[in-house]
């Protein structure tokens, strides 16, 4: 699961005035993780836990990762401490990336949730199916087709990607102007499954690249940011 | 005279930990097992004993729960030998939630484990909890599906547990007491022996490894990393949504509670407030909140107050 360390790439990220601000939901779970492959994506970008109401409304907060964990916990705590209603709005205007339980917290609908159902942001078009695979003794890690739009010019002609699903979730349903970016490769007989999906700004993966040292998917995440960023300042 | 050569067929080739299913994907690599863990961190995991429980932790946002007979502040009152649930038990707490439900098995029952194996558990706790099986050697953990959690009083034991295939470490503290002192004690003594290790040259962690009876190169990538190589809980004696935020403060990556949560006066709120307080476990303000009004608290037991075969911490080697 070792690889090579890419260039970081700095290339799309602000060459002047504040560098790019990048957030990582800091409630529950594997956040650090996520901050260490975005510290490695973008040296010259500024990454920040946030778990407050405070901190996701910040207007200098240009993009946010919900990573993985477990999303009953994060949409509890998140709830109970008054920061729902700044995620449910931050997640409509600016870029956002959700891993695993980050996927299931952003979509619009959820199968296998837990009794009484559970809180969902809803921003992202699609149906996901929580624990797809069963138990963790069904968890696996395997080697996922590169998808050409995640890779950048320097990339091209490179392996495929590592992928980790820990009690995963898949796509089962996708709505309007949902690209599958990745699907899940099957023993013959059974149909593919999308694993990795982009919604306008909002991006969603059913595995953790935070997990392998593979930093392609965070350097991905960094440039839709910058980009997003580069239109508003180009708009306004 | 010919050299001689072993014969090749006298036994089948090692079976690796990892399995494939034809699409390359690999079941049970330690990268997937730790993973879990990692998953699990900034969390709660409570113990539970049926069903109600189990939901009322899920409600209260614990990111998983342990499936047990007894609390283990029961299995002191009890007495006698303490030993893996009914799988049965286990299953229904399973069906009625869907975050990771965890079991335990006694030190060195390598067939309890094989057994929360097959149900599909999502961790198993080789837990001195329970009345060990083995008093030399614990469970070879490689050979399973499930990963483990096993507990630690010191940085060597927390390594020897991790080279026999741990992908999670606890603090022991002394559970079923609601009494902290101990797993501050371990977290403590595991934090001071990383930074004496990290300290030192290559040369000396040779000698560090030899007296602290820890593994050579888990120690070395332990001292240059700073911190154990896989996710640290802590465990036994936490009680209150304090006593929670002082182990996470201490470094710990999340925390167990036993009896503290069912044993006390209203547990679902007392389990809200400690799922708030690991959240927010550096905020004051916050951890001030959600103290008030908590009702009663697990009444405690003072360390030495326990008869020396009843100190769970000092099972395990």
């Amino acid at each position: 699961m070792q690889l090579t360390t890419p260039a970081v790439d700095t290339t799309r990220t602000p060459a002047e005035g504040r560098p790019l601000r990048i957030g990582v939901l800091a409630i529950q779970s594997g956040f650090h993780e996520h901050q260490v492959m975005l510290h490695r994506a973008a040296a010259n970008a500024e990454v920040v836990q946030v778990r407050t109401k405070a901190e996701l409304e910040d207007p200098a907060l240009d993009g946010l990762v919900i990573p993985g964990g477990e999303s009953t916990t994060m949409s509890i705590v998140a709830q109970r401490s008054g920061a729902w209603d700044a995620l449910h709005a931050f997640v409509r205007k600016r870029p956002v990336w959700g891993t695993c339980a980050g996927m299931i917290l952003l979509s619009a609908d959820a199968l296998n949730q837990k009794k009484d159902g559970q809180a969902l942001l809803g921003a992202l078009p699609i149906t996901v199916r929580r624990n797809r695979f069963g138990s963790q003794v069904d968890s696996f890690q395997i080697e996922l087709q590169e998808p050409v739009e995640v890779l950048s010019e320097g990339d091209k002609g490179s392996a495929g990607f590592p992928a980790l699903f820990i009690r995963a979730p898949v796509v089962e349903k996708v709505g309007e102007d949902v690209k599958v970016l990745t699907w899940l490769p099957r023993t013959s007989g059974e149909s593919s499954e999308a694993v990795a999906v982009r919604h306008g700004d909002i991006l969603a993966c059913a595995f953790h690249p935070e997990l392998t040292g593979d930093d392609r998917w965070h350097r991905y995440f960094v440039r839709m940011v910058a980009d997003a960023r580069r239109a508003r300042e180009a708009a306004a | 005279m010919s050299s001689f050569q072993a014969p090749q067929n006298l036994v089948a080739a090692a079976a690796a930990d990892a399995t494939t299913n034809g699409t390359g994907a690999q079941t049970a690599t330690f990268t997937v097992k730790a993973g879990l863990a990692q998953m699990l961190k900034g969390g709660v995991i409570m113990d539970v004993i049926n069903p109600e429980q189990a939901r009322i932790a899920e409600e209260a946002g614990a990111c998983a729960v342990m499936a047990l007979e007894r609390v283990p502040a029961d299995i002191r009152k009890n007495g006698g030998v303490a030993r893996m649930s009914d799988p049965d038990m286990i299953k229904e707490i399973k069906a009625s939630v869907s975050i990771p439900v965890m079991a335990k098995c006694r030190i060195g029952h390598f067939v309890e484990a094989q057994i929360l194996d097959v149900i599909g558990i999502d961790y198993i706790d080789e837990s001195e909890v329970l009345t060990p099986a083995d008093e030399e050697h614990h469970i070879n953990k490689h050979k399973f599906r499930a990963p483990f959690v096993c507990g630690c009083r010191n940085l060597g034991e927390a390594l020897r547990r991790i080279a026999e295939g741990a992908a999670m470490i606890r603090t022991k503290g002394e559970a079923g007491t609601g009494n902290v002192v101990e797993a501050v004690r371990h977290a403590r003594t595991v934090n001071a022996e990383i930074r004496r290790a990290s300290a030192m040259s290559d040369d000396e962690l040779y000698a560090y490894a030899k007296e602290i009876r820890a593994p050579y190169e888990l120690l070395k990538q332990t001292a240059r990393a700073g911190r154990l190589p896989v996710v640290n809980f802590a465990a036994g004696g936490v009680a209150t949504p304090a006593d929670a935020a002082l182990m996470m403060q201490l470094g710990c990556d999340g925390v167990f509670v036993g009896s503290g949560i069912f044993k006390s006066g209203d547990p679902a709120k007392r389990a809200r407030a400690i799922v708030q307080a690991v959240a927010h476990y550096r905020d004051a303000t916050v951890l001030a909140n959600v103290s008030e009004n908590l009702g009663e608290a697990m009444v405690g037991i003072n360390i030495s107050e326990l008869p020396e075969d009843q100190v769970y911490s000092k099972r395990g080697w």
